[in-house]
């Protein structure tokens, strides 16, 4: 099962991990990774993103998930507008007969993301804001899985 | 030919404008070539593109390198590196 949703309201992670694994007795493992928003001196953040390519590039990773790793199950959810700290922003779920699996998939998909999903954060200090840098230790973290998969093929 | 560009971020906010469709001259092939024909088009424009180093592409709605042709793109989007996540 695939979930793949953008979405300006709150989601529930219990609730989505119920529904990935509701009648299944296959699944021995799930993963279920939520990011939050930060409260370290930001009042709230807006997330920009470019819907059709955010769509389009979020399946083509699951789908190379789902590829690399015995995959039973798959959910990937973000959010975009804005958001004040201690909202969730996003959230992936990984599911598999064994845990190995579902952690990998779950931490690529989450490095993807990061560096490769279009959306933008603007952050809010005061009456002030100011776009978030990339880092360089989330391309560090992307990149090892290319390196991964060279060292596989 | 004619082309529609999207900005995002702080690309959208000094361009000014979130989409605009542009018609660049035949010997504008390529997404190096787009940003330095951009950039030649009034101060915002300059102000976007200033450091072609850091301005990421797509093309319809798929990542590519500066080097890539746009030839028959429908869709061409620029944007700072992201951080979603």
């Amino acid at each position: 099962m695939r979930t793949i949703r953008l979405q300006r309201e709150d989601f529930d992670p219990g609730t989505e991990q119920a529904r990935l694994v509701r009648g299944r007795t296959d699944i021995g493992a799930v993963v279920c990774f939520t990011g939050i928003c930060r409260g370290d001196g930001i009042s709230a953040m807006t997330l920009e993103h470019y819907p059709e390519m955010a769509e389009s590039e979020i399946a083509r990773h699951v789908e190379e998930a789902e590829q690399r790793w015995p995959l039973l199950g798959v959910t990937v959810i973000h959010r975009f507008g804005r958001l004040v700290p201690g909202d969730n922003i996003v959230l992936v779920i990984t599911a598999s007969s064994h845990r190995g699996d579902a952690f990998a998939a779950a931490e690529f998909l989450m490095d993807y993301l990061k560096t490769r999903a279009p959306f933008w954060k603007n952050e809010e200090h005061g009456d002030r804001t100011a776009w978030v840098e990339a880092k360089e230790t989330d391309d560090i973290a992307a990149e090892r899985w290319k390196r991964n998969r060279e060292a596989a093929e | 030919m004619s082309v529609k560009l999207l900005y995002f971020a702080w690309v959208r906010e000094r361009v000014g404008k979130p989409d605009e469709v542009v018609e660049p001259p035949s010997n504008v092939r390529t997404i190096h070539d787009l940003i330095a024909w951009l950039a030649g088009r009034g101060e915002e424009y300059a102000h976007a593109f200033e450091n072609p180093k850091v301005i990421r592409a797509a093309i319809d709605r798929s990542h590519v390198r500066p080097d890539a042709v746009f030839a028959g793109a429908r869709e061409i989007a620029f944007f700072p590196p992201m951080t979603g996540g």
